[in-house]
């Protein structure tokens, strides 16, 4: 076929640049504000570690989104799950994560994330075919649904845990900051952010280079004719589905060891958070997604530092900007 | 030859409006029907029930001696059924050649076929990389079509295929549909356009009011000018 | 036209459940003395025009909000901190709900011509920021808000416990002015459930239900969809203003908690879809059995999980633990949104009124 590769003379896919330009003119415009430089960067490491948490937990919700228009309010309940998973492994390896040595440490934070994800992934399968399919396309049903499935995971993991917060201590080698000149930089957000890029990469690629992701993206836009090319569309869904609760677990993991603690109110509070980055990004689109985190959690840092009583509606106040400017949100996928 | 296709008292129902009020209607094997008639006579409804996109509440469909009717589209599909919907419904955010890589669902693509389509359809070759979003109407609608043969299979139905074309391209499309025809396979085409129907047609079927009203050949439709009146309420501008 | 503008509760059932609900309510200080069983009636009151007001959106107009608590918490907060600042007097509390009820019309506006064009569920995702929006504001503006903490405030005279305006007792009962407090609460949220029944039965509400079933066609007989839906929304806003308005004149407090967090959201919902949606009636059936379990399924539940932790039986003591009757209460709900999407009224209705749809 490489013949015919050489034949693509034309306009190659066009991706629009400014929306994805919004963060950086967020930071410019609030640098001088800010004022000192190493506040700054400091504060804008901090955004993009946080929207980067942010991003694995949303990604998965705009695909289940945008394939079956399903409005997921469980997807909070997996994110408390994955952080209390993280401490079923990190509490019996403390030996590991208090040891000197990196690659323990590593192999530790490696084991809870994974775990996080893995349970979270296979009871996303339950949570699926139990709660959501039942009441495929009806959507007011489905809402209800889930609303009511996450109120029994939630109160679940309260009777399993119970009521109170778990500590969970950062692995040794996390701990602290890289400092640079008078610039802190804490080392558990380079790990976030490192881990949150590799999430975008992977899924970039699986919807980019491979027939399954050919299939969402396809699926995303138009489900009926994905099944009228012989695909089964639910089975991909599920697929998806378990992908959404997998990150959401992998990502409450990580919020939860940033936070040094594991608690069940951690899923309502990111969910909500998740609804508004899906929205802001465009629903259906992972790569509006991405941009939408770092913008809303860098927005969200530069507004808590200049004035911290309006840092939490800023988040509100940057999502009814972007839909005033782009009312689709920043990367409308066709068809939505 | 491919299977012929057959629809015995088929009823449909979408939401609280009857649809289709038993419809009979057959497609013989390895020819092209035209399916016809007035807007809202079913015929659009008629071949989303064949391909699985609405359920029939009543009758039985057949290609061959498979039966359709109880089947979800995907495994309608996978009996060798393409379909390519009055609204194309390419996918805008896949290139030309990812269209056309989700449409031949049983494997890599073959490359004598894809020559074999790149030369009715040369404008797919030129934008093989293009988002399918940024093509015109009408290779739009080569792409529709492309995706729906890019593999053999044993039915096509075709829904409107020179529906806002320009006259030129609607030439190529009808080249287009006899060549597929010549492969054997069997077409079901909805068509507005008389003169095309007249053009790659075999056999003809009219609809009104959720019902076949006529079976005969095209040819025969075709030369009797009052029963295209009755029928269609055609009057000759419409040739045009 | 009747009191009930000729929708009463259809089926012998059903009437003999709401007939002693409304009895219960009304009866209720002479019938369950004690300070538990009073507050449990005031909040079924309060909470009946809350989900009935929210019945309206959802259920006739087929609008999935997630603010609707958000104008309850206005209600509340504006009466709340209208005696507050401006003491104990009933100009005070007419000052209170004038302001609250023109800032929660304004919200409602704001919201419906903002975002009642777009798809549903975008509208459900956007009520839900809002609401979160408004209720971390309300925490974190603690200057006039008291913040978590919230505000407790003095009632005016009449309605305060010590207030005797009788000097001895009716039928046992003393007459205090808890007692007026109750029955202010109970007939002004019974004149606004008549309202709203008034409303969904007008030709107005039947638009609605026509948008809900099939917008396009609705548009295309000539009814503007945003107006309609738009009305609905500050009707219903209304409603909500009101028993926000009287909650806090109840508990003599207003916070986060009581009246705007999520999980009240979260509760009206129950009790819409348990009590049975698109039926005011339902509102009823769905409040008291929501509020009654919340008070005494815990009582059973506490005894249930003492008896499973004497039994030495694994995860029951913690299943049956007062603090997760939500749990069972949760469950409750995914299986009425399965089996009985009309919930209960729709259960107890008369077969030949279920037989008309086929």
């Amino acid at each position: 076929m490489s013949a015919l590769d050489v034949g693509a003379a034309l306009p190659r896919r066009k991706i629009e640049i400014l929306p994805a330009l919004t963060p950086l003119i967020v930071a410019l415009v609030a640098a001088p504000f800010v004022g000192s430089a190493s506040t700054f960067l400091t504060l804008t490491a901090a955004g993009i570690a946080m929207g980067m948490m942010i991003f694995t937990m949303a990604s998965g919700l705009t695909l289940v989104f945008g394939m079956m228009d399903v409005l997921n309010f469980g997807h909070g309940a997996f994110i408390a799950l994955g952080a209390y998973v993280a401490t079923l492994v990190l509490l019996p390896l403390a030996g590991w994560s208090a040891s000197d040595s990196v690659a323990l440490n590593l192999a530790a934070f490696a084991l809870a994330i994974l775990a996080a994800a893995v349970v979270c992934g296979a009871l996303g399968w339950l949570f699926e075919r139990l709660i959501v399919k039942p009441v495929y396309g009806q959507h007011l049903r489905q809402i209800l649904a889930t609303i009511g499935g996450a109120i029994i995971a939630e109160q679940l993991i309260y009777a399993l845990w119970g009521p109170d917060q778990i500590p969970l201590a950062l692995p040794a080698a996390f701990r602290g900051s890289f400092v640079f000149g008078d610039t802190a930089i804490e080392k558990y957000r380079v790990l976030a952010t490192v881990v949150g890029l590799a999430v975008f990469a992977g899924e970039t690629l699986i919807l980019n280079r491979t027939k399954i992701g050919l299939l969402i993206r396809a699926g995303v836009e138009n489900r009926e004719m994905v099944e009228a090319l012989g695909y089964r569309i639910d089975r991909l869904f599920v697929g998806v589905f378990m992908a959404g609760s997998a990150l959401a677990g992998l990502g409450g993991a990580m919020m939860a060891l940033y936070r040094g603690q594991a608690h069940a109110t951690i899923g309502a509070e990111f969910l909500v958070l998740c609804f508004i980055v899906i929205i802001i990004g465009g629903l259906g689109s992972v790569g509006g997604s991405f941009v939408a985190s770092i913008l809303v959690a860098l927005i969200a840092n530069y507004a808590g530092f200049l004035a911290p009583k309006l840092a939490l509606v800023s988040n509100i106040v940057a999502m009814v900007v972007v839909l005033l400017w782009r009312p689709r949100g920043l990367y409308p996928v066709t068809g939505r | 030859m491919s299977a012929g296709l057959a629809l015995e008292g088929v009823h449909t129902h979408i939401g609280r409006y009857h649809i289709l009020q038993g419809v009979d209607l057959d497609a013989p094997g390895g020819l092209t029907t035209m399916l016809l008639g007035r807007n809202g006579a079913g015929k659009t409804t008629t071949l989303r029930t064949i391909m699985g996109l609405w359920r029939a509440s009543k009758g039985r469909i057949a290609l061959g001696d498979r039966a359709l009717h109880s089947l979800a589209a995907s495994d309608v599909a996978r009996l060798g059924v393409g379909y390519a919907p009055e609204t194309m419904a390419v996918f805008s955010d896949l290139t030309v050649k990812e269209n056309l890589i989700l449409g031949a669902r049983q494997g890599p693509m073959d490359d004598r076929r894809l020559a074999w389509i790149f030369g009715f359809f040369p404008a797919l070759r030129k934008f093989w990389l293009s988002r399918a979003g940024s093509l015109s109407g009408g290779q739009k609608q080569m792409l529709s079509i492309a995706r729906a043969i890019v593999e053999p299979r044993e039915l096509l139905l075709i829904d409107e295929p020179t529906k806002g074309l320009a006259p030129a391209i609607v030439g190529a499309l009808i080249d287009c549909l006899k060549e597929i025809k010549a492969t054997g396979v069997t077409i079901l085409l909805v068509e507005q356009n008389f003169r095309v129907a007249a053009e790659v047609g075999d056999e003809v079927r009219v609809m009104d009011n959720g019902r076949v009203v006529h079976r005969g050949s095209m040819r025969d439709l075709a030369a009797d000018q009052r029963l295209q009146m009755r029928l269609l309420g055609l009057s000759l501008d419409s040739h045009q | 036209m009747s009191l009930l503008s000729g929708d009463g509760p259809r089926g012998r059932p059903l009437q003999i459940l709401i007939g002693a609900v409304v009895l219960a309510l009304m009866l209720a200080p002479f019938l369950f003395p004690g300070a538990k069983a009073l507050n449990t009636s005031a909040k079924i009151c309060v909470m009946i025009l809350l989900v009935a007001s929210y019945d309206v959106l959802i259920g006739y107009a087929g609008i999935v909000s997630f603010a609707h608590v958000m104008f309850f918490g206005v209600g509340a907060y504006g009466v709340g901190l209208a005696l507050y600042g401006l003491g104990a007097s009933w100009t005070a509390v007419a000052i209170g709900l004038v302001a609250a009820a023109a800032l929660s019309l304004a919200l409602a506006l704001a919201i419906g011509l903002f975002s009642l064009r777009v798809q549903s569920i975008f509208f459900a995702m956007v009520t839900l920021a809002v609401a979160y929006a408004f209720n971390v504001l309300a925490s974190q503006l603690s200057d006039i808000t008291g913040g978590e903490d919230g505000r407790s405030f003095k009632v005016p005279a009449a309605l305060q416990p010590g207030f005797k305006w009788l000097d001895h007792p009716i039928f046992g009962v003393p007459a205090s002015g808890k007692l007026i407090a109750y029955y202010l609460v109970f007939f002004v949220a019974a004149v606004a459930f008549l309202v709203l029944l008034r409303v969904v039965n007008s030709p107005f509400g039947r638009v609605l239900q026509a948008i809900r079933e099939n917008p396009f066609r609705a548009e295309a007989l000539g009814y503007r969809i945003v107006f309609h839906r738009t009305l609905a929304t500050c009707i219903s806003a209304l409603g909500a203003t009101v028993a926000g308005a009287l909650s806090a004149l109840w508990l003599r407090y207003v916070g986060p908690d009581t009246a705007l967090s999520f999980s009240i959201q979260v509760d009206v919902l129950v009790m819409v879809v348990v009590g049975g949606m698109g039926s005011l009636w339902g509102a009823i059936v769905g409040a008291a059995v929501f509020v009654v379990a919340e008070g005494y399924l815990q009582d059973l539940m506490g005894a249930l999980a003492n008896a499973a932790a004497e039994a030495h039986l694994p995860l029951l003591p913690g299943l049956f633990d007062p603090h997760r009757w939500l749990l069972w209460l949760g469950l409750a709900f995914v299986l009425a949104v399965y089996f009985a999407p009309a919930g209960i009224v729709g259960a107890l209705k008369p077969a030949e009124g279920k037989g008309k749809r086929t």
